[in-house]
């Protein structure tokens, strides 16, 4: 790397902040990356990489600092100005139409043609010959988007960004939905393109990829590049070190000891669903808080929507206080029978009515068990919503005031409302802390393990390994859909927590303990 | 072969359409008492051909994801003004219809304006500027009255050759000279990528702005066409709510029909032409079978459901119950 310092870097970001209102999500990071070379990015959630790429391919735009494509210094006020630079992004979430045919995708940013008409043969030749690049002969460029399985419209992807002839090809986990033979397909073609002289930049949270493939690695954590080096500079363990050691900023509620386990509530076995769900089997007990960790999309959102009833063609088996359940839909996970609440992650479309009013919003849930007849029993209602506004300490001028005029954390204690009127004593939360306050966040942790004490069991979902640690008696890490570690008691480190989020063995363990 | 089959299984929807039509045009021609002679198909093509152009109209907007409620008062009111500038020497006749185009591009112009720039949805944007344009149809023509150069509009609803429908030719034309070249255009592509998935079209650098500009636009001049072809079958201007309010209704169910998806990004307005016939056809068969043509709206109701739910056996294939709701 001594040598990128002598001469002006292919690409080089100074200072640059991106902050969404008070949250910073990038803090002056200072980035370069070279022709030649695949760059790897590595960071817990919310560490900053996905608003580092977006950046960089102009979704968004910095709140301050400087960017310079071989010394120019450039701005991206769209995701065309950057591709116009030679800057292509493959993006997490597939950015190709469904409903247009393959070809019509790969050159959609720029067909054939002339004087705006599309050249519909000269179109069909290019995305062959692109498909034929990354070993996708077989796929009909004919074919509509939608038609293919998942693991070839990323190969579609790949190609359409190859079509656009990037100088810095930017991959966000781009090989998490492929087959082995593709990923192997995609290494090659990656080595090619680095022979070519292209600029790689590799995101990842496989380990074994980015020694296989990267030349370099950067690794980044709360908003803030900690340090870039060379593939093999470093062991994983110094890696997982480097991405961790946040400052601890919440108080939690003490961890009760539980002398003897728990009496299980929540029976779950070899649960699995579609691509996302394989195998999973976890329990939760009367009084426990069951953590779930592992990196975002790793199965955790589906896993809660099936315990809900929400997904079909789940398989497996749900017990609920060892009685077989089969639970059908919310409707059924709600009643009197399985007595689960869900807190969804989307407060604004899955949790609330948000015209609605504060009152109705609360009662919502449980309209059905206060209606007496065929009119709702509105002082029995009435009373109940007091004494949840009171429970949780909800801020609110009016009950009749629409629930969109309350914060964020308020409009989050709503939710949480809503569902202990169910009576639920089984609660799963997903990401329920994301986007509030620190108060409202201590009082929720508080809430949770009052909840925990009188005998509910919660399955906690969250993004926050912090809160993983804090929060939760136990904890399951997915990876790929499946659990891949239980962590108990003093094992729920951040170490622990994310070096088995990126798959790697726990060695370090005893030594650790040992000093 | 693998590219028939596919085009087969993409096109499947305008495909069935066809078949569909082809079966009540044969069962109306042979129920006929004079079977296909060529007043008996002028007649029929004249009606059928003016609602296929608003179906195609409805079509473009509803590609992008949208909907133009306006279509049937762009019609009316391109009506009037024709009722009043297609008129005099074949040289002013032309100048009239080049005007009447003008007078549609602009209102859909407008609707595009407002849905792109203001932001607005396209369903209240379109409700209200219909509302507008009937205003100014009523405006140019309080009473029904005004009239038109009379040969051409003749030679519009008879025949050419003596054999084959003029407004036949005429949407013949439209499909070949316009509706296929934008199919095949940047901008056209750009329709389909937004109304199939716009925050991905936005990410592939598609100029999703001017493709839904075109479309409103492409929206207004096929109403304009439409409005013509009124002009030169009742030979006169008529600003008629009801009828506007009709026309688009029809213009709707006509999308449907041919394939069309309500969400967005699949379907042609090839498709919509054929779904505009089954519509009108609905109509010459009762009048066959001696059934009240009052129980036309029943039958139009029974087509349209029948046409929405062969759309709907995507929904079973849905393994995640909230993506219903998307």
């Amino acid at each position: 790397m001594a040598e990128a310092s002598t001469k002006t870097p292919f690409w080089r970001m100074e200072r640059v902040s991106k902050h969404y209102g008070g949250v910073i999500a990038l803090d002056g990071v200072d980035f370069q990356c070279e022709r030649g070379e695949i760059h790897a990015v590595l960071g817990e959630n919310g560490a900053g990489k996905s608003t580092l790429i977006k950046i960089m391919a102009g979704v968004v735009q910095p709140t301050s600092g400087q960017m310079f494509l071989e010394g120019q210094p450039v701005t991206f006020p769209t995701p065309v100005a950057a591709t116009d630079h030679g800057i292509v992004c493959i993006f997490q979430e597939l950015s190709l139409m469904p409903d247009l045919s393959v070809a019509d995708n790969i050159c959609i940013t720029s067909p054939p043609g002339r004087w705006g008409f599309i050249d519909h043969k000269a179109q069909k030749r290019r995305a062959e010959e692109l498909l034929a690049r990354v070993g996708c002969a077989d796929v009909h460029p004919g074919e509509l988007v939608k038609n293919l399985p998942l693991s070839r419209r990323q190969m579609v992807e790949i190609a359409k960004a190859l079509g656009r002839e990037p100088k810095l090809l930017i991959l966000d986990e781009a090989t998490s939905a492929l087959t082995s033979a593709d990923v192997e397909e995609v290494y090659k073609i990656l080595a090619r393109l680095r022979e070519q002289n292209l600029s790689i930049l590799y995101i990842s949270h496989r380990m074994h990829e980015i020694e296989q493939l990267a030349d370099n690695c950067s690794v980044f954590r709360n908003g803030r590049h900690v340090e870039t080096f060379d593939k093999g500079t470093r062991t994983d363990d110094e890696i997982v070190q480097l991405m961790i050691g946040r400052e601890y900023s919440q108080v939690y509620p003490p961890k009760p000891k539980h002398a003897v386990a728990p009496q299980p509530r929540l029976e779950v076995k070899n649960l699995s669903w579609e691509d996302s769900l394989h195998d999973v089997s976890l329990t939760v007990g009367k009084g426990e808080i069951v953590g779930i960790g592992g990196l975002d999309g790793q199965g955790q959102r589906e896993l809660l929507l099936a315990l809900f009833g929400v997904l079909r063609g789940t398989s497996g088996s749900i017990a609920i206080d060892g009685q077989p359940a089969s639970i059908g839909s919310p409707g059924t996970a709600k009643s009197a029978k399985y007595r689960i609440a869900l807190i969804p992650e989307d407060r604004k479309s899955e949790g609330l009515m948000l015209p609605m009013s504060v009152r109705d919003n609360i009662s919502m849930a449980s309209i059905s068990s206060l209606t007496k007849g065929l009119v709702v029993d509105r002082a029995a209602e009435d009373q109940k919503i007091d004494e949840m506004v009171r429970k949780l300490s909800i801020k609110v001028g009016d009950l009749n005031d629409a629930v969109a005029t309350l914060s964020g954390g308020n409009q989050q204690k709503v939710v949480i409302a809503k569902w202990l009127m169910t009576d639920a004593n089984t609660i799963l939360l997903n990401d329920p802390t994301r986007g509030i306050d620190v108060g409202t966040k201590q009082e929720i942790y508080q809430l949770l393990r009052d909840l925990a004490d009188a005998g509910a069991a919660i399955l906690y979902y969250t993004t926050d390994y912090d809160e993983l640690i804090g929060c939760c008696d136990r904890v399951y890490i997915l990876y790929d859909g499946r659990i891949i570690r239980e962590l108990d008691g003093d094992d729920i480190t951040e170490h622990n927590i994310v070096a088995s989020s990126l798959n790697l063995p726990l060695e370090q363990r005893e030594e650790r303990a040992g000093q | 072969m693998k590219d028939t089959r596919l085009w087969l299984a993409q096109n499947y929807g305008p495909l069935l359409a066809f078949i569909v039509f082809a079966l009540m045009f044969y069962t109306f021609i042979a129920r006929h008492p004079v079977g296909l002679t060529v007043p008996v198909a002028t007649t029929a093509a004249n009606k059928a051909v003016l609602l296929a152009l608003i179906g195609m109209a409805q079509t473009v907007p509803v590609l992008t994801g949208g909907l133009d409620l306006s279509v049937g008062f762009m019609v009316v009111m391109t009506n009037t003004v024709a009722s009043v500038i297609v008129v005099g020497s074949p040289l002013q006749t032309a100048l009239g219809v080049i005007g009447v185009l003008a007078v549609g591009m602009t209102a859909g112009f407008i609707n595009g304006a407002i849905v792109v720039y203001g932001r607005l949805q396209p369903i209240i944007t379109t409700l209200a500027t219909g509302a507008v344009y009937f205003g100014i149809a009523l405006f140019i023509r309080p009473i029904p009255g005004g009239t038109v150069n009379y040969d051409f509009a003749d030679f519009m609803t008879f025949t050419v050759f003596e054999t084959i429908p003029t407004t036949l030719v005429l949407l013949l034309i439209v499909v070949v000279f316009i509706w296929i070249p934008f199919r095949r255009s940047t901008l056209g592509r750009g329709c389909y990528a937004a109304g199939s998935a716009e925050g991905a079209a936005y990410l592939s650098g598609v100029n999703i702005d001017r493709s839904k500009l075109a479309a409103y636009t492409m929206s207004g001049l096929l109403c304009a066409i439409a409005g013509l072809v009124l002009t030169f079958i009742t030979g006169s201007g008529e600003a008629s709510g009801p009828q506007g309010a009709t026309f688009t209704l029809a213009s709707i169910a006509a999308v449907v029909i041919g394939g069309t998806s309500l969400y967005g990004g699949t379907g042609t307005a090839i498709g919509s032409i054929f779904g505009a016939f089954i519509l009108r056809t609905i109509d010459d068969l009762l009048f066959v079978f001696d059934l009240p043509p009052l129980w036309q709206p029943l039958f139009q109701g029974v087509v349209l459901l029948t046409a929405v739910s062969l759309g709907a056996f995507a929904v079973i294939r849905i393994r995640n119950r909230l993506d219903l709701f998307q």
